[in-house]
């Protein structure tokens, strides 16, 4: 089973975002693996261990996006191409969902896995985008993905317990955290990872223009949000009346 | 006058309040309409006019609920070449959130997801960094525009109108019925839903186990009108299921008062709770993110707080 993981480079997750002068988040210097696509590189290591298959990681991102691939190979990744072009700077979800699309169609695959959103950009839209692009049916959200004679058996998240769809293959699915728990490189895959086919490729390698790719969208201005100072902190023996006080003040006691 | 369309999620209690929400925002944009398709579509559609849509293009097709997103995607694209609205307004929940991204595919759209207020028909304002920066973001290109709204961004008000309706006959290709959803799952919760109480209790990892939730349950059912809910972490590590989520991904909940128990604060929960009225965190960490937003802070470890406060409510409510 050929697998297809679609990952994205962040800043530093735990770091405050900063902008530059074109309002946009600074994505200089290396990025880290988005914590959310490790579940989906795990669960596309797990399927094809399971089938003699092979992983491919995709990815569209700033030259310094790289240590997040290597991330996915040193976890067990066979090959990974990663789309660079100083015309994708800033691109919006549509433009990145193009690229994406280009890059996995180079090669068959079986399945597509990723992340169900970023925990940078969060829009979350990405990955239907993508498999409408390719033409393939989709099961976001997924906990469980088990293959079958068919295609896929997959539980679906939703917002009052869960699902369960089934779908042939080609598809495309997003993964949870409750997929699958994602492995710590080893020293061998992390000295492995170097070896491993890593193909940088232009707007131009995969067939696009610049005008695929150009904003539908622009940020036209940025704002602090009316932050509440803190408030009023306690501890002790009064603190469960002072809390029972403003339950009272909301009038919910 | 521009022409703003609603996706209008149906379930079996009717539209969605999400969907009603929207159409306050829509009536203030333009002419408001819908579009509901699945089970129940077309008996929506009195809600749907009451909250503001003058048309709402219908169809209790079970197709669009058996089969994920693709076919829902077509014939929205197809009413959409019919019908060119300005703008299109989806809740940013799972299903809509689908239909969108297949929906911007075939338009070629600008898109916007987790906006807070929608300005004009092409600005937006979202919120990012956990919502200490407001963005608003200018929507360019062709229409139809896709903004995906967070829930409770608006108030649902009825107008008292009337919608007509409009049958959606679009035929559905086999090839767009491969996804397939053979089963459904729901957890029944007891007590009233997360989004709906006046007063939402949520755990985090300061809890420490599992079976330490059962101290908020006894909060909640002390305090009456209060639901349980959970930051990312817990549920993650399956300590609770998925439908207690509060933040980005879970569910955003505006209650009258919010108590944050062994919660750190991470951005993405914050944008699911920050609109509370009034917000309480307990937390054993002084220097938590958490107090950052917290109206009262109470420093102090969550599980000998716990049975404190569960007393002290207690004998209050029995005075």
């Amino acid at each position: 089973m050929n697998i297809v993981v679609l990952v994205k480079s962040i800043p530093d997750p735990s770091g405050d975002a900063e902008l530059g002068d074109d309002l946009l988040v600074k994505r200089d210097g290396e990025g880290s693996l988005d914590p959310g696509d490790e579940y989906a590189v795990e669960e596309a290591l797990q399927l094809a261990e399971a089938s003699d298959g092979e992983v491919t990681v995709v990815s569209m991102g700033p030259e310094g996006a790289v240590s997040a691939i290597r991330r996915a190979l040193s976890m067990g990744a066979h090959r990974a191409v990663v789309v660079t072009d100083d015309a994708l700077r800033g691109s919006d979800v549509l433009a990145t969902a193009r690229v994406l699309a280009a890059a996995i169609g180079r090669a068959p695959f079986d399945l597509v896995l990723t992340g169900v959103e970023s925990t940078d950009g969060y829009t979350g839209t990405l990955p239907m985008t993508v498999a409408e692009l390719i033409g393939v049916p989709a099961v976001t959200f997924a906990r469980k993905v088990d293959v079958t004679d068919d295609g896929i058996r997959v539980e679906r998240q939703t917002e009052a317990g869960y699902d369960v769809v089934e779908s042939t293959l080609p598809a495309l699915a997003t993964v949870t955290a409750a997929a699958s728990e994602p492995r710590y490189p080893t020293l061998k895959g992390i000295m492995g990872a170097k070896q491993k086919p890593l193909e940088t490729l232009s707007l131009a390698d995969i067939g696009l223009t610049v005008d695929d790719v150009a904003a539908t969208q622009r940020v036209a201005a940025v704002e602090p949000a009316a932050q509440k100072g803190p408030g009023e902190v306690v501890q002790g023996d009064a603190a469960a009346g002072r809390v029972a006080d403003l339950l009272a003040e909301a009038k919910v006691i | 006058m521009a022409t703003i369309w609603v996706f209008a999620e149906v379930g079996p209690d009717g539209p969605t309040s999400a969907a009603l929400e929207l159409l306050t925002k829509a009536r203030e944009l333009g002419d408001a309409e819908a579009v509901a398709l699945g089970p129940g579509a077309a008996s929506a559609a009195a809600s749907l006019g009451e909250h503001g849509a003058r048309t709402v293009y219908a169809s209790d097709d079970p197709v669009y609920d058996e089969f994920l997103a693709q076919p829902v995607a077509h014939a929205l694209h197809a009413l959409v070449q019919g019908h060119a609205p300005d703008l299109i307004l989806f809740a940013t929940t799972y299903a809509s959130r689908d239909v969108a991204g297949r929906l911007q595919a075939k338009t070629g759209t600008a898109l916007m997801s987790n906006a807070i207020d929608v300005t004009s028909i092409d600005r937006v304002r979202t919120q990012i960094a956990g919502g200490t920066l407001l963005v608003d973001v200018e929507l360019q290109g062709p229409s139809p525009r896709l903004v995906l709204c967070r829930p409770k961004s608006f108030v649902a008000e009825p107008v008292g109108g009337t919608a007509d309706v409009v049958p959606v006959d679009v035929d559905i290709p086999d090839a767009l019925r491969t996804a397939h959803r053979v089963e459904r799952h729901e957890e029944s919760a007891a007590g009233p839903k997360l989004e709906e109480a006046k007063v939402v209790i949520s755990g985090g990892r300061g809890m420490q186990d599992a079976a330490n939730f059962g101290l908020l349950d006894q909060l909640a059912a002390v305090l009456g009108n209060a639901a349980v809910g959970a930051s990312r972490a817990v549920v993650d590590a399956g300590w609770v299921p998925y439908s207690y989520q509060v933040g980005q991904t879970g569910k955003t909940v505006k209650p009258d008062v919010y108590i944050a128990v062994g919660i750190s604060g991470a951005l993405q929960h914050v944008v699911g709770m920050k609109g509370a009225k009034r917000i309480v965190a307990i937390n054993k960490d002084p220097d938590a993110p958490i107090f950052r937003l917290a109206d009262l802070g109470v420093v102090a470890d969550a599980l000998q707080f716990l049975p404190a406060l569960i007393d002290e409510v207690r004998s209050r409510k029995g005075a």
